[in-house]
């Protein structure tokens, strides 16, 4: 190949630094009235600190869900020897450390656990021969062990790609990659075992009658959705700031654009398959999980998920257009980050209000407050470390980067 | 002097630098019917020759959509209308049920349509082009980068269109090519 020399980034990679500080207050502010507006909100009203516990497990879940999605995007590039992808490969490290966050935020659920999984209140398996069946699994002493060995799995995960990525900044050394890519095999499949367990622990024992064996992969094909959209979305954010510019092109945009739209489709090809299954069997252990979604105004959620969460971004993103505008690309990316978090409402919500669905102001504070705690420890992890993996030896590749 | 069965010529490069330069040329000379040729995927060559975005895309959609439509069209007439047989207690005609097979249908016209439709707009399979007759264009395969105008082009000038490419930088040789 031909020699190519770097061109000086240093000034559009450096770290967010007052642009962090920023972003630190906003997003603090963020916090405090959301978390605090939610919590007051609960407080006053009757049944209120039961609806919170459920719309914290819906907020919990989509920014698992993202920080997931940023680990398995940061394996994804190791595995592959990915060369496109290194010039958004740090923010994606920056979001898959935040899984240690989470670690902490899932406390409130472990606590609330009476609540939110109907399985933990003592003495519901007695007259139950199901949950009885399924008690040795489904117990809180287990269930909280359980959720200490994936954030262990995740955090250690991602602490290692993400410090292995910084020390490289330095140095420069390929023996970082190389090491990186040796231990993205095995923790893909570390990776691929635990999101599963933990989506059929935090979402889908909340009704612990129902199963299905696809859901967790229902639950990873949106966390690879919702981190593409979010790195869309970051992107151009930071290259609105001065960062980024002339780093990230439109030919990253066209990719992440590719694999947005093809996790779409992904995710309606694992939804069909659980609902067609469910539907041709027609067995009423089955479909009552089905029936709930399709009573009542949950109908509309459903057919608003069907709608706006494939037909209409498949038709949006389907074409080469807007992929290579990135302006309509985020506005498509944001799309997908609103019908990320109703997926996962309608994931939980009609376990607990078969009756019908209301949002409230109460779910968009809680998220909102999450997301504010979310970003605020973003923004300090990456006030002084640059926002490129300026040492990868396939950075002058990426930066290189075009679509044939 | 060119005569009558002249194809065009054939201009041949060493590196890729040159041979975008030379493409740059002869697109803003205007000239329509003329290809350039290397070994391998050089990126910023369909800019360099001003080359319009491929309408494949639109024939693989028609093709999905051909492909949707008839594999719903064939499970209702089959099975609702032709020769209705219940399943499992279903509508005879009930969409959830076929949308296996749609997909799969449009997944086949849409991919038999891109190859179609690729081969087509390429003109291919063409069992013969007079640019093999050049004992030079078969580097083009190796180590060898070349552009070829063809006589049958609208501004093509013997004389002028030769002066053109002489004048271009890194030029190794410049051929008539006989058709």
């Amino acid at each position: 190949m031909e020699q190519t020399t770097l061109p000086d980034i240093s000034t559009q990679a450096r770290g967010l630094e007052e642009l962090g500080s920023r972003i630190l207050v906003m997003a603090g502010v963020l916090m405090v009235i959301g978390g605090g507006g939610a919590f007051g909100l609960a407080m006053t009203s009757e049944g209120g600190l039961h609806r919170l516990a459920e719309t914290y497990l819906v907020s919990f879940a989509y920014f698992l869900s993202l920080a997931l999605g940023a680990l398995f995007f940061v394996l994804l590039q190791h595995l592959t020897h990915a060369g496109w992808s290194v010039v958004v490969r740090r923010l994606a490290e920056a979001l898959s450390v935040n899984v240690v966050l989470m670690a902490v935020l899932v406390i409130p659920v472990v606590l609330n656990m009476e609540h939110l999984y109907h399985w933990a209140h003592p003495g519901a398996a007695d007259h139950d021969a199901i949950l009885a069946g399924k008690s040795a699994f489904l117990n809180p002493q287990f269930f909280t062990i359980r959720l200490v060995v994936y954030f262990a799995i995740w955090s250690l995960l991602a602490w290692f790609f993400f410090s292995k990525s910084k020390s490289q900044d330095a140095t420069a050394d390929p023996k970082y990659t190389r090491r990186m890519e040796a231990l993205s095999a095995p923790g893909m499949i570390l990776f691929a075992l635990s999101i599963n367990f933990a989506a059929f622990d935090l979402l889908m024992s909340v009704n612990p009658h129902w199963f299905s064996t696809i859901f967790g992969v229902y639950f990873f094909a949106g966390s690879v959705v919702v981190i593409m959209a979010t790195l869309v979305v970051l992107a151009a954010y930071l290259q609105r700031q001065g960062r980024l510019q002339g780093i990230v092109t439109v030919e990253h945009y066209h990719d992440l654009g590719k694999l947005l739209f093809g996790f779409v489709v992904f995710w309606a090809y694992i939804a069909f398959s659980q609902y067609m299954l469910y539907w041709y069997g027609n067995i009423p252990e089955e479909t009552v999980w089905y029936l709930t979604r399709q009573t009542g105004n949950w109908t509309g959620i459903s057919l608003a998920l069907l709608f706006g969460h494939f037909v209409i971004p498949f038709l949006v993103l389907v074409s080469r257009f807007p992929k290579r505008r990135p302006r309509l690309l985020v506005l498509a990316a944001l799309w997908m980050l609103a019908m990320h978090w109703l997926d996962l409402y309608y994931l939980v919500g009609p376990e607990f209000h078969p009756e019908g669905a209301s949002i409230g102001l109460m779910d968009v504070l809680c998220f909102l407050g999450m997301g504010g705690l979310f970003f605020m420890v973003l923004a300090w992890r990456l006030r002084k470390i640059a926002l490129v993996p300026v040492g990868d030896p396939r950075l002058a590749e990426s930066l290189a980067f075009e679509n044939s | 002097m060119t005569t009558p069965d002249n194809y065009g010529y054939l201009v041949e490069f060493d590196n890729v630098d040159d041979l975008l330069a030379g493409a740059e040329t002869v697109r803003d000379a205007g000239f329509t019917r003329w290809d350039a040729h290397t070994p391998f995927v050089v990126h910023g060559l369909d800019r360099a020759m001003g080359i319009k975005p491929t309408k494949l895309p639109f024939l693989v959609l028609f093709g999905g959509a051909v492909g949707l439509a008839g594999g719903v069209a064939l499970q209702w007439w089959t099975n609702a209308v032709n020769y209705p047989y219940q399943i499992s207690g279903k509508p005879l005609f009930s969409l959830p049920a076929n949308i296996p097979v749609a997909f799969e249908t449009t997944i086949l016209v849409a991919a038999i349509m891109a190859l179609v439709g690729m081969l087509g707009l390429n003109r291919l399979p063409q069992l013969y082009h007079p640019l093999f007759n050049s004992s030079r264009f078969r580097k083009a395969t190796d180590d060898r980068f070349f552009i070829s105008i063809e006589a049958a082009d609208p501004i093509f000038d013997a004389e002028a269109t030769r002066e053109l490419l002489e004048g271009l930088d890194g030029r190794l040789s410049l051929e008539e090519v006989q058709s």
